[in-house]
């Protein structure tokens, strides 16, 4: 069996195994032996396409290159590592009464078909297919979201529905768009849908359908993203569902999203010949960070503050991309691999954190370093490696961000730099005394499970220091089909 | 022949667009709901008349798939829950109806002059449509908005797939089979999930009002 197939098959049976067996004692042991074989057939599948280069699977509707393959790897890997983060976590919270066997059905079930959801939308190549998957996505992670059924989590589901199902619909115009664009050049035979198709014959695509089609595409996946002003949903969704999730939505729903919208943009850059598609995301990507950093003042709640500091890397994502060119682009991979990983790592060290000391606001969280040096160390290393500090990842990537600003948007480098500084002042006040400073805080009842949050921090820190050469040249690759 | 089928397509369009205001306005929940039964039943109309006015045999099925589910599976699920939810004789108050009317119209006409270069360019049958197919978008969008309570949210929702849909036919002949079920099956799941959420909502704050849904805020 061709690992491809086994990347979908294998969170698809574990949806419906975990949907009968999901309150068992060893329902959390089968999520995670799920989320191993995902990952797993993931590696294989990268192993292929770095021996074979780009692949296609099924009569060319499934497609794998550098841009897509280590996106792949890194949503299988924190699929993985999340798993054995939620053992614990959502055993303590089971424990709790947050929690009954219904809702960890519910929890496990949904949790496995969110990330088949993910794998399809990175790996089909129609962008119909692309939409349905994201929608899909959507309607599972409102599910998750909404699991402890709390007026609150209720309250930012609803909201979640209702907002990405208009932004979704947008980009559901905008596929259609596409799709009639691509109907008068692609001739018969051939699937107009295709992504491998449409970029083969982008150059010929109608301009005028195809600038249309992008701003619906963009406003649509945007919504997703997470980009201001369209980003209302994300800190309530991030705030009121487990924390796995919230880990499991920045770190990969938003990239997802972001790879949408990177696709439409190679094709909209092929039709239209200018910058047009690069001016947009410039635009969006510059707000979010400065709507993002300027939110991040006012924060009370810990995982809404990490929430804004996402749609912050997210806006600085989109702003790269928007610059394009080799450099930016290739920034914009590595940010969006280094935001995934520490990003994840720090909200597993956060949920812990909130479950220990009963609550989500920060000022009811002290002297973690007291009471658990692990969690508390491993919040404040997540907390310095977001913020951008060397040697980690994001330090790297912040840095070729902003050097490609200065050359080619020289007007936005101050701007960037102020969005950094107000969220690096307004993260690192509120973190400090949470992990110093007088304690309050209770033991678990169960060993937390920390050992993803250091794998996810090695991997960012390693990605600062050293970027191994395979990566780097996957890196380089993709950034070439971006191109811009 | 196709002159007569163009003039149909045209026909459904504008009266799609009549339903979209028609829903903007209606207070009641029992009218909306047989609206938007109304609504699915033009698209199918006019999904079968551009089927066979181009041949394209897959057109069929889709019609047949929208007029299953669109005009009565979901219709009915939408009654049940009205029933369940015994909100049966619940009359919105909407603010100011003629003012949310000249909205909408402007609303139109930014729609028809956004969808004007490329109803021009179209070398579909029926050009003007596209511009309808978007009006209908984004008057379902601004009902989605104006609305309190949670249902006629819902049937917003719905209704904007319509007017998607709609535009899907008019302008391309209809997406391939692969991604038209895929869609379906995502607004049939998400009908289900929504209901469920209804009931939740319900038991959470005793009232179906979105207005009791603020208490999410930033501090």
């Amino acid at each position: 069996m061709s690992p491809l197939v086994l990347v979908f098959i294998s969170p698809l049976i574990g949806s419906a195994v975990l949907a009968f067996m999901g309150h068992h004692r060893n329902g959390r042991d089968i999520n995670v032996a799920f989320s191993f074989l995902t990952f797993l057939a993931s590696t294989f599948l990268t192993a292929r396409v770095v021996a074979h280069g780009p692949m296609f699977a099924l009569d060319k509707q499934f497609f794998i290159d550098s841009l897509n393959v280590f996106l792949v790897t890194l949503t299988a890997l924190i699929g993985f590592t999340t798993s054995i983060f939620s053992r614990p976590y959502m055993r303590i919270e089971e424990e709790r009464g947050k929690m009954t066997p219904n809702r960890m059905r519910l929890y496990f079930s949904m949790y496995q078909l969110f990330n088949g959801c993910m794998l399809l939308a990175l790996t089909t190549n129609n962008m119909g297919i692309l939409w349905v998957a994201m929608e899909a996505a959507t309607l599972t992670t409102v599910l998750l979201v909404s699991v402890y059924r709390t007026p609150a989590s209720l309250e930012a589901a609803w909201k979640y529905f209702i907002l990405c199902g208009v932004g979704i619909a947008q980009a559901l115009f905008g596929t259609i768009l596409l799709y009639m664009a691509a109907q008068r050049v692609i001739g018969h035979g051939l699937n107009p849908l295709l992504w491998t198709n449409l970029n083969a014959s982008k150059g010929h695509l109608n301009p005028v359908i195809m600038s249309l089609a992008f701003v619906f595409l963009l406003v649509g996946y945007g919504t997703k993203v997470g980009l201001a002003p369209l980003h209302n949903w994300l800190p309530d969704a991030h705030a009121e569902g487990p924390t796995p999730i919230s880990a499991v939505l920045s770190g990969l729903l938003l990239n997802v999203a972001l790879y949408a919208v990177i696709r439409c943009k190679v094709l909209t850059d092929g039709a239209l010949r200018n910058h047009f598609a690069g001016h947009l995301m410039i635009g969006f990507g510059l707000l979010s960070v400065l709507v993002a950093a300027f939110s991040l003042l006012r924060q009370k709640d810990i995982k809404r503050m990490f929430s804004y500091s996402s749609i912050e890397h997210m806006g600085l994502m989109t702003f790269a991309f928007g610059i394009g060119g080799p450099i930016a682009n290739f920034a914009g991979l590595l940010h969006m691999t280094v935001h995934a990983l520490t990003k994840s790592a720090i909200f597993y060290a956060v949920g812990h954190a909130a479950q220990k000391a009963g609550s989500q606001m920060m000022d009811q969280i002290r002297g973690l370093i007291k009471i658990s040096p692990t969690v508390g160390w491993g919040l404040m290393m997540g907390t310095l490696a977001i913020l951008g500090m060397p040697p980690f990842g994001v330090f790297a990537s912040e840095f070729l961000i902003l050097t490609s600003a200065m050359r080619q948007l020289p007007w936005a480098t101050p701007l960037l730099l102020l969005g950094l500084g107000v969220a690096f002042g307004a993260i690192f006040s509120r973190v400090q005394p949470m992990v110093f400073g007088e304690t309050t805080v209770k033991r678990l009842p169960h060993p937390p499970a920390l050992l993803p949050v250091f794998v996810h921090l090695g991997l960012a820190l390693m990605l600062g220091l050293y970027i191994p050469t395979y990566l780097n040249t996957w890196f380089l690759q993709a950034a070439r089909i971006i191109g811009g | 022949m196709t002159e007569l089928s163009i003039q149909l397509v045209n026909l459904f369009a504008s009266f799609l667009l009549m339903l979209a205001f028609a829903m903007l306005a209606q207070r009641r929940v029992l009218t909306l709901i047989n609206l938007y039964s109304l609504q699915g039943l033009t698209v199918v109309a006019a999904t079968t008349v551009v089927a066979h006015m181009t041949h394209q045999e897959h057109l069929y099925y889709s019609a047949v798939l929208t007029l299953i589910l669109k005009v009565f599976l979901i219709p009915w699920i939408l009654h049940r829950l009205v029933k369940r939810l015994n909100v049966r004789w619940d009359v919105e108050t909407l603010i100011n109806i003629p003012s949310t009317m000249l909205v909408g119209i402007v609303l139109v006409v930014f729609a028809f002059n956004l969808a004007l270069p490329i109803s021009r360019l179209s070398s579909s049958v029926v050009p003007g449509t596209l511009g309808i197919a978007l009006a209908c978008v984004l008057l379902s969008f601004m009902m989605m908005i104006m609305r309190t309570k949670a249902l006629p949210q819902v049937i917003g929702f719905l209704a904007m797939e319509n007017a998607l849909f709609f535009a899907a036919t008019s302008a391309t002949y209809g997406m391939p089979m692969v991604v038209e079920l895929g869609i379906a099956l995502d607004v049939l799941v998400g009908v289900f999930i929504l209901g469920v959420f209804l009931f939740q909502i319900r038991e959470q704050f005793e009232s179906l009002d979105i207005s009791h849904l603020e208490n999410l805020k930033e501090d």
